[in-house]
């Protein structure tokens, strides 16, 4: 198939573009995705003839012979408005669905045109109007997708900032060490929170590191798994470590579970796990005569 | 001996100094050298240093282990020091976490705590 086979959806937005472009702004508006809230009448009519021009000229050169493919060269410049189109939108609060229905809109006042021109040849009409709709649902879900890749930009970024932000080993004293684990333990933390503490006893020549878990929401198979890892990998370095902040909770999921610490030493507490690391490194916590009567 | 372990006697202590390079001849070598030491000498403490181990595989690991229950099957109190962080997390990975031998984080700790059991 040749470009010349949507050559009345061309002439239609050559010849009609201002009649299409109401009739796109008036189904929005029935449908309910204008936003009148957010967008005023000016600026939604400028956006959709924006796209309405790139829609038009992207017809033009496109190869419609196989699927649509919004990726190739001939759409650049109609990504380009729809990007712009849905960055603006999305900024202000639309939801995907809506940015879809948006796009979708444009199918029906096109199709109607296409009746009025082409009632004396069904065939021809059944073409034009079956190939529009290829292109508008490409159209779609390219949207979708635009959507879906900038979300996961978004949650790659903060993913990245939580792993700098949730790994902080702090010494507590002289040969003593601690890590409060917070939220949640996946591979990926787990590792970056060994390696952190495992440069950290070098660095410090500590002997006890208390890994406290008060902030860790989950302890699930993985989680201990983990957990014993990290101390097993202390032990190994020649220092000890003291998993602290079990409640009763986790304690009785994790012999549920199956879990056995085994060598690994645990307190209820960090609290309690500070005193314990204390004693070991040779110290001990005693309360100084009250003076304050 | 060969040039990859060297065995060294600091008080009634023997020290194992492993190198990266180690090979599989280096280690039966130093494995016979090692025990035989251990009973000519009545040591009761053997200290070994991988510090200079940057990387380790299963060989390694099994290695180390392999010293240390010698040593403790000839009454000696083996102590596995230096290793770098890397290697902890390597070995920790590969589900060799040396379970029969002790560790410390150098040789001084060590030997501090060979003394304290005046096994040095």
């Amino acid at each position: 198939m040749t470009a010349a086979q949507m050559s009345e959806v061309q002439t239609i937005l050559a010849e009609e573009f201002e009649a299409v472009l109401e009739a796109w702004f008036a189904t929005q508006k029935r449908e309910g995705v204008r936003r009148p809230d957010l967008f005023s009448d000016a600026e939604s009519r400028r956006q959709l003839s924006e796209l309405l021009r790139a829609f038009a000229a992207a017809l033009q050169q496109a190869d419609l012979s196989t699927a649509v493919d919004i990726e190739a060269e001939a759409w650049s410049d109609l990504r380009l408005a729809l990007s712009e189109v849905t960055l603006v939108r999305t900024e202000r609060g639309v939801a995907p669905w809506e940015m879809t229905a948006f796009v979708l809109a444009l199918k029906q006042p096109v199709a109607s045109l296409l009746q009025e021109r082409l009632s004396d040849d069904t065939g021809r009409l059944l073409q034009e109007v079956s190939d529009f709709g290829r292109v508008v649902d490409a159209f779609a879900m390219h949207i979708n997708e635009h959507f879906i890749a900038e979300r996961d930009e978004i949650i790659d970024r903060q993913r990245a900032e939580m792993m700098e932000l949730s790994t902080p080993v702090v010494q507590l004293w002289e040969r003593v060490l601690t890590i409060p684990l917070i939220g949640t333990l996946d591979s990926m933390r787990a590792q970056e929170v060994m390696e952190n503490l495992l440069n950290a006893i070098v660095e410090h020549q500590a002997e006890v590191v208390i890994v406290d878990i008060t902030g860790v929401r989950v302890v699930d198979t993985q989680v201990a798994q983990h957990l014993l890892r990290t101390a097993a990998a202390v032990r190994l370095m020649g220092a000890e470590a003291i998993i602290s902040g079990i409640s009763p909770k986790i304690a009785q999921t994790m012999v549920e579970l199956g879990v056995d610490v085994g060598e690994v030493t645990t307190r209820p507490t960090i609290r309690a796990a500070l005193a314990e690391a204390f004693r070991r490194v040779g110290f001990s916590i005693a309360r100084i005569e009250d003076t304050r009567v | 001996m060969s040039e990859a372990a060297s065995i060294y006697s600091v008080d009634k202590v023997l020290l194992v100094a492993i190198r990266d390079n180690i090979t599989d001849t280096d280690i039966i070598n130093l494995q016979e050298e090692l025990s035989e030491r251990i009973v000519s000498q009545k040591a009761r403490g053997v200290v070994i240093d991988i510090a200079a181990l940057e990387i380790v595989d299963t060989f390694v690991g099994r290695i180390l282990a392999q010293l240390s229950a010698i040593s403790r099957l000839l009454a000696a109190e083996t102590y596995i020091v230096g290793m770098r962080p890397a290697v902890a997390m390597t070995l920790v990975e590969l589900d060799m976490d040396l379970a029969g031998s002790r560790t410390a984080l150098s040789l001084s700790h060590a030997l501090r705590a060979l003394k304290a059991k005046g096994l040095a």
